[in-house]
């Protein structure tokens, strides 16, 4: 058979299963934050919710391109992007919110031990464990390598002490891959080692931390006299600067997908549902149409461009920074769209129990969290422009 | 489809890089308006894009042409904009071969595509009435007159129009100016008695030419088409012409963003490479992507020219209008990082500035494009 009957042989295959196994209610579009499945120890799943997970968990199609042995489903890119796009059709939600998916997950396949891929990967897949990020600290923003929490070499495991901020879900997490300094004397990317550990583990503690917009997944993460076992490092000492770059990238990739159009109509169509239309049929303020025209372009090529990001990355011809220039317009368009909402909403998006109100303040981080587009415009100007003493 | 070239296009794009870079760089460009050359184009540079296969490369390869598609067309437009290449290529060989296919009749085909593809006539179309592209304000006159027709009125902005032996006209026959229906297009010889065509050197020392047309008669096959229903083909011919014109733009906007970028790195003032500064740095680097949005656009736009066209109206309106706003940014940003050097005619940055302008103004600019989605997106 050919690549292309092959491929729409699986996609018939998908459709159907699809059909007869995602529950009507995962079928319809997620109403708030609190409806989305992160899965853990302590996740309060609804019976559709849990149905679909475990379902979609069997087939490995939560983690559709990992390989089998590590829970995933083995799948190419090129079907892995026909169950993605079945999935949207049929308007399946994805069975599983996931950091362990988005970021842990494609540096352990890379750095990870055999041991460490076969305990963590299959429970991330599964949905099992729910993990959170310890990157940043008080003093280590943008400049990220300039982290201080200390992991102190005691034989057979660290002591780790320090605090960490801006952790998402820290509250909510099962387990934490974390950014620690094994060697202060070294220079400051080669003393830094990448660590997992259980967040039950004693001497861990977290605080949240409201944002403007109100309720927020962000949290403080404390760590006081931490015992982390030395099979939980992840690459080698003073390694993790390469471990924690390559988890950004993806990281990077992630936020800029949500510059993607993720609702059905276009922009343009809800904003002339919330102000009107006039006589003619059309959004009945023409300052704000011309501007939403103007981003819902900018939109569709982004849309084109995480395309041909894929297909340059197929064909092996990506550039390993370009998910820097995802992030930084990604960021910047879900920004746009977030102010045009609210344009568009007029007075009644300023209701405080509202969402729009609050998604849109939530959107000022995108340019902030996972590197600032100052940080990505850096990132782009030295490896991809290749502009001197950048 | 992947949103990349095969290996033929890629083929396509080097030897068309080559031979525009030996054959018909801006140094040409600059020697042509400079000697106020009549032309405004050179012939042997014509005679060799036949030779090429250049010239007929969107005709049927049954009429003597390459039989290739809007993708291969949209490659050499590139390589066009990045050398800013005069040719009458965009007039001949991508409007007029398109309206011919479109709506020519067999003869008609026969007749005119042969001539066109071995580059012995220049053909371009005429639509433009005003200042801006109002395709469906159209009024220049067609009146039935016994078996033929008579044309009365005006056209602008007609691309080498002074150097058509064809012109292909766009005229009302029906209807009101305002109205899709009523239009119609005719298969027009320059040299028909009463047609008035006045060459205009724009600000790129490209032409386009005014048109006036008094009582000019026709026969019934100077017709393409149907009478009175010629607004889909119009369209379709348009879009092909704005991909094109896409091309060319996002043409211009590597070329100068390559230039401005060695520059970057090659001026020094306060003892430092001026590309080390993070002000020029960051919109580098901004517009860096929005170059890359436009390359994305375009490509999905001329795959989708050459295998679904209804769908095509939306990709095109939006790689016309992004890749307009990509290459203003790059022209822009160029001048002004290249300092003084970029405002003297001496320094070849401007002449890239002046052809942008030409053709964002082409078949309608980023915000007649963005008028269009909004309409097509129904608000």
């Amino acid at each position: 058979m050919s690549e292309t009957t092959t491929l729409e042989a699986f996609r018939a295959e998908v459709r159907t299963w699809l059909e007869a196994n995602c529950p009507p209610e995962m079928r319809r579009p997620v109403a708030s934050e609190d409806d989305i499945c992160w899965g853990g120890r302590n996740a309060q799943l609804s019976e559709p919710q849990r149905v679909w997970l475990q379902r979609m968990g069997e087939r490995g199609w939560t983690v559709p391109t990992w390989p089998r042995e590590y829970g995933g489903g083995g799948l190419s890119a090129d079907e892995a992007r026909v169950l993605a796009r079945e999935m949207r059709r049929a308007n399946c939600r994805s069975p599983l919110a996931s950091f362990g998916i988005w970021m842990l997950g494609p540096a352990l396949l890379k750095f990870g031990s055999e041991a460490q891929k076969r305990e963590h990967l299959p429970k991330i897949a599964r949905g099992e464990i729910r993990w959170c990020q310890g990157y940043s600290e008080p003093n280590a923003g943008s400049d990220l390598a300039a982290l201080a929490t200390r992991a102190e070499d005691r034989g057979d495991h660290y002591l780790v002490n320090g605090q960490k901020i801006w952790t998402s879900y820290a509250d909510k997490a099962d387990w934490i891959f974390c950014l620690v300094r094994t060697d202060s004397a070294a220079k400051k990317h080669t003393g830094i080692s990448f660590v997992l550990f259980d967040m039950a583990t004693p001497g861990v503690s977290t605080r949240p931390i409201a944002l403007i917009s109100g309720k927020s997944p962000f949290c403080e993460t404390f760590f006081d006299n931490v015992r982390v076992d030395k099979r939980n490092l992840v690459g080698h000492a003073g390694g993790g600067w390469d471990v924690a770059k390559y988890l950004l990238t993806h990281e990077r990739e992630m936020i800029g997908a949500i510059g993607e159009r993720s609702a059905a109509k276009p922009l343009g169509q809800q904003a002339a549902e919330l102000v009107g239309r006039d006589a003619n049929g059309r959004l009945d303020d023409p300052m704000l149409r011309a501007r939403i025209a103007e981003f819902e372009v900018d939109e569709s090529a982004f849309r084109l461009l995480m395309e041909r990001f894929g297909d340059l990355a197929k064909a092996k011809q990506a550039h390993p920074a370009f998910s820097s220039a995802l992030k930084y317009y990604g960021a910047e368009l879900n920004k746009r769209r977030h102010e045009l909402l609210m344009s568009a909403g007029g007075s009644n998006a300023l209701e405080w129990e509202g969402a729009a109100a609050r998604d849109w303040l939530r959107s000022k981080a995108n340019s902030i969290e996972g590197g600032t587009s100052e940080v990505q415009l850096n990132v782009i100007s030295k490896r991809i422009l290749e502009l001197p003493g950048a | 489809m992947p949103l990349l070239l095969n290996e033929e296009q890629e083929m396509l794009r080097d030897s068309a890089r080559d031979f525009l870079r030996e054959n018909a760089p801006v140094a040409q460009l600059r020697q042509l308006r400079d000697s106020h050359d009549p032309a405004g184009f050179s012939g042997p540079l014509w005679s060799r894009f036949a030779d090429m296969g250049y010239t007929g490369l969107l005709v049927p390869e049954a009429l003597g042409g390459a039989g290739l598609g809007m993708v291969e067309a949209g490659v050499l437009m590139e390589q066009i904009g990045r050398h800013l290449s005069a040719t009458p290529f965009l007039a001949s060989g991508v409007l007029a071969v398109s309206a011919l296919r479109q709506a020519g009749s067999p003869a008609q085909q026969q007749h005119w595509l042969p001539r066109l593809a071995r580059g012995e006539a220049i053909a371009t179309l005429a639509v433009d009435e005003q200042a801006k592209h109002r395709p469906e304000q159209i009024a220049l006159q067609a009146t039935r007159q016994g078996e033929g027709w008579c044309l009365n009125g005006a056209k602008c902005f007609v691309l080498d129009g002074h150097m058509a032996s064809l012109l292909i006209v766009v005229a009302r026959s029906g209807g009101a100016a305002g109205d899709q229906q009523g239009l119609s297009l005719f298969a027009l010889p320059r040299d028909s008695a009463g047609v008035t065509v006045t060459r205009t050197v724009m600000v790129d020392a490209h032409n386009a030419a005014r048109v006036t047309l008094s009582e000019v008669r026709l026969p019934a096959d100077a017709l393409l088409g149907a009478a009175d229903a010629a607004w889909p083909v119009l369209q379709a011919v348009l879009d092909a012409g704005r991909a094109a014109a896409a091309a060319e733009l996002l043409g211009i906007a590597e070329e100068v963003f390559e230039r401005t970028l060695g520059y970057l790195k090659e001026r020094k003032q306060f003892g430092r490479a001026i590309g080390e500064f993070q002000g020029l740095q960051h919109r580098a680097a901004m517009l860096y992507v929005d170059i890359e949005l436009a390359r994305a656009a375009l490509m999905n736009a001329l795959q989708t020219l050459d295998v679904e066209r209804e769908r095509a109206v939306e990709a095109v309106a939006i790689a016309k209008a992004k890749c307009g706003s990509a290459a203003t940014l790059a022209v822009q940003e160029g001048v002004q990082m290249h300092g003084g050097m970029g405002m003297t005619d001496q320094f070849e940055i401007g002449f890239f500035m002046k052809r942008a302008r030409v053709l964002q103004e082409l078949f309608g600019d980023s915000a007649f494009q963005q008028e269009r989605l909004s309409r097509l997106r129904g608000y």
